[in-house]
């Protein structure tokens, strides 16, 4: 095509390089359709997705004590707080917290806290839900694998994890009958 | 070099045709090498056949395993108790992870003392490098696969590192499980991936001898080869010399397969995964063991993970940070006592990282990790503008023919 050098050719060439740019352009969003499925199955399917609910009926449970269910494969932590639990929790300062937030801005019933029992760190389940377990400097639950200090309420206080325990969307069906989920 | 003369008519005919055979002769019998080569020299090939093992294993393993969150525990079990000669070949499989590592680690120490990463090696190194990363990612996820309490843990720990990224960490992760949790989808792509790994480090491997075949082998001494008067032919010289240290190794790891083929794992991973409770006390395959402790070291999660990774990335460009035209530590006083720092120091996080992080250990921790980084960022950088270089013999072969009497008149490295 391009066998003399006069102005004509350097319009064919525009043209050319219209021709080229537009067909690797094509070629590259036909590549990146084509990788985004090979990606994307590696995500959550259908099934997994499909959001599993769990109901607890909290009506054994007595001051004190804690139960972890399953939820999408994980633990939560349910536990019945004593009032003295309670008044720790709500009367410390929260402003030197790492992630600060109110004891009331995490309980639905402030006798029952509700928490996916994940530390936030690195995803060991912290101890303290049984009754001879290590619960840390400040009472609640205590991570072992890199030392994340919760207090009664879940939040962080000592420890490299970054925020507190998440509570998991839930709701009260009853007084003592919740659904997770 | 010349043609070589093959006198099989087969042989000749294919080599006519493809020339492998004369590949081969080049490369593994003429290939001239160094003529100082210590056994430390050694440890390439040694990891070269480690490889070799493993992947041979792991086929064999591959056959009898079930890569289900229901069926995996019981399938490695089934191995051990049931399938014919599967404890041998699970214990070779396991316990060359480990050696695999040793030799690996001797093999980069060794790079290290008699500067074998310097000009014209970088790409050689970086190569090396990044074996090395593949390889921690095989392991890893070979490790999780036969789903005992460590398996489980290990990789919810691991994967959780990624979850420090800011803003697109928790997609990572779930993207990673494949679910909210480590689960099936996660086995199973584990499985996957680390059945392939292998065999893209053997293509990097074969990158990092073409590499290697290019400028042929570092030496004790570090200067560069002046002429045939300081090679000799790999065979049969070095085949013979990585034959007699394969006995060596060979007994060691048998040793280990045969008397204590559970000394370098976790009593925990015989007890099967269960997502509700993490054993008392986590800890990852030894040879991640001084990463760990870095990890643990840095109070902050994000600073954590940037730290562990960036101990791997300092390698990399550990070619550019070394100022130093001297290349083996021989010449090299205060360098040579701050390889040894550095070694102990390495080993120093080893034992941290399988300690509890709290006390006295969180604290050494800190200092080693601050003292790895020294070493590499601002050690390897300055040191040459302090320390003084003792003479450098002319060539290979002059500090033996001459005795003792090194040419001083050489105070630097001669050029390329």
């Amino acid at each position: 095509m391009s066998k003399k050098s006069d102005p004509k050719n350097e319009k064919d060439d525009s043209k050319r390089d219209f021709l080229v740019v537009s067909t690797y352009a094509l070629a590259g969003v036909g590549a990146a359709s084509f990788v985004w499925p090979l990606i994307d199955q590696m995500n959550p399917a259908a099934d997994t997705l499909a959001l599993a609910s769990t109901e607890i009926d909290l009506s054994s449970l007595e001051e004190g004590q804690s139960i972890t269910v399953k939820w999408r494969g994980k633990p939560v932590f349910v536990r019945h707080r004593t009032p003295d639990e309670i008044k720790q929790a709500k009367e410390v300062l929260i402003d030197d917290m790492r992630d600060p937030q109110a004891d009331a801005d995490r309980v639905a019933n402030e006798k029952y806290i509700v928490l996916v029992g994940v530390c936030t760190h690195l995803g060991c389940v912290p101890l303290g839900q049984k009754t001879g377990d290590i619960k840390g400097q400040y009472g609640g639950w205590f991570c072992p694998c890199h030392g994340s200090h919760y207090d009664h309420s879940g939040r962080i206080r000592k420890g490299p994890a970054p925020t507190n325990l998440e509570v998991p969307s839930y709701k009260f069906l009853s007084d003592t009958l919740i659904r997770i989920g | 070099m010349s043609k070589p003369k093959f006198n099989n008519p087969v042989v000749k005919w294919i080599d006519y045709r493809l020339p492998i055979f004369t590949f081969m002769d080049h490369e593994l019998n003429h290939y001239p090498t160094p003529k100082n080569l210590n056994y430390f020299w050694n440890f390439g090939s040694l990891a070269g056949i480690a490889l070799v093992t493993m992947i041979i294993t792991g086929i064999v393993l591959s056959m009898n395993y079930t890569a289900h969150v229901d069926y995996a525990f019981d399938s490695v079990e089934r191995i051990m108790r049931d399938v014919n000669h599967g404890w041998l070949i699970r214990y070779i499989h396991m316990n060359g992870a480990s050696f695999f590592f040793i030799v690996v680690f001797i093999h980069i120490f060794r790079g290290l003392y008699y500067g074998s990463y310097k000009a014209p090696r970088e790409l050689l190194w970086i190569l090396g490098v990044l074996i090395l990363l593949l390889m921690m990612a095989t392991a890893f996820m070979g490790y999780v696969l036969p789903w005992g309490q460590m398996s489980f843990w290990g990789a919810t720990v691991i994967t959780n590192l990624f979850s420090a990224i800011p803003v697109v960490g928790e997609s990572i992760v779930t993207w990673l499980w494949g679910g909210f949790s480590v689960d099936n989808s996660t086995l199973n792509r584990f499985f996957s991936l680390h059945f392939v790994l292998p065999f893209v480090i053997v293509g990097v491997v074969i990158l990092h001898l073409i590499a290697l075949h290019r400028f042929g082998s570092n030496n004790p001494i570090g200067i560069d080869v002046k002429g045939t008067q300081d090679t000799i032919p790999f065979s049969p010289y070095y085949t013979i010399k990585d034959l007699f240290g394969l006995g060596v190794f060979l007994t060691f790891f048998a040793a280990a397969v045969f008397f204590f083929p559970n000394f370098m794992g976790h009593p925990d991973n015989y007890i099967e995964a269960n997502p509700m409770v993490t054993p008392a006390h986590i800890v990852p395959e030894w040879y991640f063991l001084p990463f760990y402790a870095i990890l643990r070291a840095i109070p902050d999660k994000l600073g954590g993970v940037l730290f562990m990774f960036g101990a791997i990335a300092v390698l990399f460009i550990l070619p550019w940070l070394d100022r130093s035209p001297v290349r083996s530590s021989q010449f090299r006083p205060i360098f040579k006592i701050f390889f040894w720092v550095l070694v102990a120091d390495c080993i120093l996080l080893g034992y941290l990282g399988a300690m509890p992080a709290e006390g006295i250990y969180v604290i050494l921790s800190r200092i080693a990790t601050a003292y790895y980084f020294f070493h590499f960022l601002v050690l390897f950088p300055l040191l040459p503008y302090i320390e003084k270089t003792k003479p450098l013999p002319i060539s290979i072969s002059e500090p033996v023919l001459s005795g003792a009497a090194t040419a001083s008149a050489f105070a630097t490295r001669e050029k390329k």
